[in-house]
């Protein structure tokens, strides 16, 4: 969390109260397997509060229309409450200006649109990508895929046993051949937070570019785009309270002016012709068709649900219940964590003798406890541990200690069944 | 709760733990490696067959409970059968996996396999529990690649 300032010091909630927003999610008050539904996947997606379900659907009963082409009122309407989400986006991040706020499906999209456009300007054979060995599938294969289109070479920096980058290997890496470096903000396998600043600012003296993906940060810590000084932030709206399919990319005016267009299509042009086409200006340019209108109002009102609650105290509170629940996992004999970096944000993932993930996810299930199991999408932590899996409790703001001990009571369930 | 001890069953715990015909087969004529993406587990199945019948079969591998036995039990269901009553065998069990829910499971002609009579109401697990099966047909067919339960990644979101 030293990486990061927060972009304005708003009061929020003291960390004791974020609880107490719990009961601003509905589906947290419903039932499974007869059993009350104790979330823990938030990593893998978030509950949406009352708020952005509400404000998506009133867009929908509303205010409904096509954005940025419409003479009517409605169409009015829309565009305002879209373009009113990008200002809302541009705040939450601190970017400078809303043209450095590309809105696409999420983090997977973000990055294949920098994988494609930056690829395509400027990586050419021989030249180096730069990612690290925590990655999640979506931060490895569109680089794999630019690596084989253009003859660029994938480069890993390694990490260690805890599950913290080895930054001299980093160093060691970083040379004049690399042309990007992209790297996760927090991992979703391990909850490692990375030092995200000093790899940035090592890239930078070698004026080499840094993607942060941010999908795991942006839930849980303040991002501040300006002071990290990334090029590139990618975040999915699902992940921090809001709806699927929505989520953005910032990236520094000077290399979407610079990138050519993602997709083509409406919207992105300013003017065509058969003979020339010339583009719209940013963000538009990297926006080719009818945008997710409704997702990106949703988006917006999930980052202004946030912002209240203040990103501070959902850190804090956060960081209590990992706390907590690091200690309660520790008691259960036979449990060992995956991923205990120093610095952790949000993520619970650990093995058990014998038994395996999978198992204890259904065994969990039926005492209405919602936890991942499998390889999260990041395939090679597991095989960097010699695991084919583990199980990963995730939190959310939404948390309680009474959630964790839910999961511990569980596990012990596990073992009874298990003759453990 | 009753329907998690349907799924976990005391023959299937005990198969799990003690998994019978674990091993590598010296002699084996047909193996096979089969991946379920879903659970991260992996298992190779090793046969002999002589003159169609199905001699001895082994496993190797790692995976959760219920793959686990439902490889070790079928290494005991199938020694000294034909290659052709694997296979009706195979549809019989499939059939005991995947009925509805609500029927109550015939496990007739399954003999112990009937013990996986639970896994219909966890639709998750039904390949987890067929896993060991598709690696044995696509040994005995022959074919040197890599059986799956599965065409892509299910593994969506993070
Ligand atoms: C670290 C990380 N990066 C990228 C992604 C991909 O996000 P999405 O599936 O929303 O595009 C996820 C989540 O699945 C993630 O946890």
């Amino acid at each position: 969390m030293s990486a990061t300032t927060p972009a304005t010091t708003k009061p929020g909630a003291a960390a004791g109260d974020i609880a107490a927003h719990r009961s601003d999610f509905p589906i947290l008050s419903r039932q499974v397997h007869g059993k009350p539904l104790v979330y823990l996947d938030s990593a893998n997606t978030t509950q949406k509060p009352e708020a952005v379900l509400e404000r998506m659907d009133r867009y929908y009963r509303d205010e409904n229309a096509n954005i940025h082409r419409g003479t009517h009122l409605l169409s009015e309407l829309a565009t305002a409450a879209y373009e009113g989400a990008r200002e809302k986006v541009r705040s939450f991040l601190n970017a400078r200006s809303t043209r450095e706020i590309v809105f696409v499906r999420g983090t997977t999209e973000a990055i294949n649109l920098v994988a494609s456009s930056y690829g395509q300007g400027f990586v050419k054979a021989g030249d180096e990508i730069l990612i690290t060995g925590m990655e999640h599938h979506s931060n490895i294969v569109p680089w794999q895929l630019l690596c084989q289109r253009t003859g660029a070479v994938l480069k890993v920096v390694p990490i260690d046993d805890r599950g913290e980058l080895v930054l001299e290997e980093y160093e060691r890496l970083l040379s004049e051949r690399t042309k990007l470096v992209s790297l996760v903000h927090v991992s979703n396998a391990l909850g490692t937070v990375n030092p995200v600043k000093r790899v940035i600012d090592l890239a930078h003296a070698r004026n080499v570019p840094v993607l942060v993906d941010g999908a795991q940060s942006a839930p849980h810590l303040p991002v501040d785009v300006a002071a990290l000084d990334c090029d590139f932030f990618a975040f999915s709206g699902h992940k921090i309270y809001g709806p699927t399919g929505a989520g953005a990319l910032y990236a520094k005016e000077k290399w979407l002016e610079a990138m050519p267009p993602y997709q083509g299509g409406g919207d992105m042009i300013a003017s065509v012709s058969f003979e020339k086409t010339t583009y719209n200006e940013l963000p538009y340019k990297f926006e080719a068709g009818t945008s997710n209108i409704a997702g990106g109002v949703g988006l917006g009102a999930a980052v202004d649900y946030l912002r209240e609650l203040g990103l501070d105290a959902v850190a804090a509170h956060e960081h209590d219940l990992l706390a907590y629940g690091t200690e309660r996992l520790l008691e259960i004999p036979g449990l060992t964590l995956v991923g205990t970096a120093r610095e952790k944000a949000g993520v619970l993932s650990f093995v058990m003798d014998e038994i395996h993930p999978h198992d204890i996810g259904t065994i969990l299930d039926r005492e209405g406890v919602a936890i991942r199991t499998g390889h999260h999408c990041a395939q090679p932590v597991m095989t960097r541990y010699g695991l084919p899996a583990t199980a990963r409790a995730s939190l959310g703001l939404y948390n309680t200690r009474a959630d964790l001990d839910a999961l511990v009571a569980g596990l012990g369930r596990v073992r009874e069944l298990f003759g453990r | 709760m009753s329907q998690l001890s349907d799924l976990y069953q005391e023959m299937i715990l005990d198969h799990n733990k003690s998994p019978r015909n674990f091993g590598t087969l010296p002699g084996a004529n047909h193996q096979a490696l089969g991946h379920n993406p879903l659970c991260g587990d992996q298992l190779t199945v090793y046969a002999r067959v002589e003159d169609g019948v199905i001699r001895e079969v082994s496993f190797i591998g790692k995976g959760c409970a219920i793959s686990k036995a439902s490889a070790s039990l079928m290494t005991e269901a199938l020694k000294g059968k034909s290659e052709g009553d694997a296979e009706l065998l195979f549809t019989k069990f499939h059939d005991l996996l995947t009925g509805p829910p609500d029927v109550k499971a015939d496990g007739k002609g399954l003999g112990k396999l009937a013990v996986f009579s639970g896994v219909r109401e966890f639709p998750v697990r039904v390949k987890c529990a067929t896993l060991a099966w598709h690696t044995l047909r696509q040994a005995l067919a022959g074919s040197p690649t890599v059986a799956s339960t599965e065409g892509g990644d299910p593994e969506a979101g993070g």
